[in-house]
């Protein structure tokens, strides 16, 4: 459905987005994280037709978007960062405004009605823009992008600024848009995208470090398994010992009073090192009051990638 | 293209600007007529219409200076360009809301010569023909504050710019008299938009005049799409 070839943006001299390249199948939810500055935005933008790559394209459904934007624009439902609102307008005449630049064609009135009672704006037809809260502005940008029911919906940070409820509301509104639509949306909370996506790509510093199916993201991108130990003894000495284990990546001591050390030990994930590491503690001493293992969160997992990411650049 | 402008439309009535302009323009033109045609006993509106050319510099910008600067700012451009309209229609769209606004602030012109009528016969020919010269010649400037509103994120920016190019219009004359060099007066002369407007102020309907106005707008329209995607690359 939509295919993004060797995307290149620079803004003078800055680099923002770096050969990016990716595909989305119809009815796929392809979640797009990282953090702020990462060119999520810059990448949405191009796909949308706002603005122009220096090198590489763009084609949704078999058309380009530089050569026939207007039959391509028409696929597509944009929901920019800052929902694009004329705040002094009320919240029907703003979409049948959008509805009639979008040149839909389909019955105005029942359309216009039916995004409106979709996203939950029913009773705020009447309502000026300006006079609306964050989220239900949000609500009206999110409206606005599901005009005229377009194959492609890009979203970008749908969920920021929004209250703990709407934002349960507008993941289930992601993830129900999924069955008819593609659909790609960013966020830089991860949870949120593993929740909602069927596959995420990470980028970071405009270039893509990670792309997987979400529920094989834990396998796709290499991740580590994860140790949770409270040991007594001296703290120095015993994670000098851990580290001597040969599958063992990484000690991290997380806290530690008098008696007890915690620590997390990252290892691979082919190993079961829980023997080693009791046998070390045996050697120095050393009790092991509790041992547990956890896999490493998302977040973590998230974190470490771009921490990779930083050190490559370097 | 008819969106872009039911929306400038509303645009304009929902905040003071329309209200403000057409106020301005009709203030400003009724004591013109007053004096001018009231107090010197003066059965023709050439005069108002002389007067109202140095209005309509400073008024122009004022409606025009939101069109491109503020959606800008406020990121509503993003709406329009990830639509399927083309650039010429947003632009022209645009244009022609300001247009509509303008033409009912000179439509006021009507109503004077009725008024005139009243008490004596004015020459409708000329009347019509100075009314088309300051309908043209506010296309012309729209064009151009449409222009320079593109090249703006502030549209204090836009109208402050707007009116000093105004300024340099109206006061065109003042230059030409005062630069030595011949070429420069001449292509000063070329592009002095009173020699055009003077014309049918006059009552002379010449085609070189219409198409001069005609091609600045044009000029200018054209422009500001380059602007707009010109944007997009950079």
């Amino acid at each position: 459905m939509i295919e993004v070839k060797h995307l290149t943006k620079r803004y003078g001299k800055l680099t923002a987005i770096k050969d990016i390249s990716f595909t989305v199948d119809t009815g796929e939810v392809l979640g797009f994280l990282g953090p702020n500055g990462a060119g999520k935005s810059t990448t949405m933008n191009i796909i949308t037709g706002y603005i122009s790559s220096n090198e590489g394209t763009v084609t949704i459904d078999g058309s380009e978007i530089l050569e026939e934007p207007k039959k391509t624009k028409q696929k597509i439902g944009y929901l920019p960062e800052n929902p694009p609102l004329y705040t002094d307008m009320t919240v029907r005449k703003y979409l049948e405004f959008m509805f009639d630049l979008k040149r839909v064609r389909l019955p105005k009135a029942e359309h216009v009605d039916e995004v409106m009672r979709l996203v939950g704006l029913s009773k705020h037809g009447k309502r000026l823009i300006k006079n609306l809260s964050k989220g239900y502005k949000q609500r009206v940008g999110f409206a606005q992008a599901l005009l005229g029911d377009p194959q492609v919906i890009v979203l970008d940070e749908p969920t920021v600024g929004l209250d703990p409820q709407q934002i349960i509301e507008i993941r289930k509104l992601i993830k129900s848009l999924g069955k008819k639509h593609t659909v790609i949306f960013s966020s830089h909370v991860l949870s949120e995208i593993s929740e909602t996506c069927d596959r995420i790509i990470i980028i970071y510093g405009g270039k893509i470090i990670a792309d997987a199916k979400a529920d094989s993201l834990y396998e796709a991108l290499g991740s580590d398994r994860r140790l949770s130990l409270s040991v007594e003894g001296n703290a120095g000495e015993i994670s000098s010992e851990l580290n001597k284990i040969p599958e063992v990546l990484r000690v991290k001591r997380v806290e530690s009073d008098k008696k007890v050390s915690r620590f997390t030990l990252d290892y691979k994930a082919e190993a079961d090192v829980r023997r080693s590491v009791f046998n070390a503690m045996a050697r120095i001493n050393c009790p092991i009051i509790e041992m547990r293992s956890g896999d490493e969160s998302l977040e973590d997992m998230y974190l470490r990638l771009i921490e990779k990411a930083k050190g490559g650049e370097r | 293209m008819s969106a872009v402008y039911k929306r400038e439309m509303s645009g304009y009535f929902n905040s003071a600007i329309a209200y403000v302009v057409i106020a301005m323009f009709f203030f400003f033109s009724g004591t013109f007529f007053y004096y001018d045609c009231f107090r010197q006993d003066f059965a023709g509106l050439s005069y108002v219409f002389g007067d109202m050319f140095f209005i309509t510099m400073f008024i122009i910008p004022i409606l025009t200076m939101k069109t491109f600067s503020e959606e800008k700012r406020q990121k509503t451009d993003q709406a329009l360009l990830t639509s399927p309209a083309s650039l010429f229609e947003i632009v022209l769209g645009k244009f022609l809301g300001a247009l509509t606004i303008y033409a009912v602030c000179c439509s006021m012109f009507l109503v004077y010569g009725i008024v005139l009528s009243a008490f004596a016969k004015p020459q409708w020919s000329v009347i019509l023909c100075t009314l088309l010269g300051i309908f043209l010649l506010g296309a012309a400037l729209i064009a151009i504050n449409i222009f320079i509103s593109s090249l703006t994120e502030s549209m204090v920016v836009a109208a402050v710019v707007g009116m000093g190019i105004g300024m340099i219009i109206a006061a065109m004359d003042y230059f030409i008299n005062s630069i030595p060099v011949d070429w420069i007066t001449f292509i000063m002369e070329k592009i002095n938009f009173l020699n055009y407007y003077k014309n049918f102020t006059y009552g002379i309907l010449s085609i070189v005049d219409v198409v001069f106005f005609l091609s600045v707008t044009g000029l200018f329209l054209f422009l500001t799409t380059r602007v707009l995607e010109r944007r997009r690359w950079s």
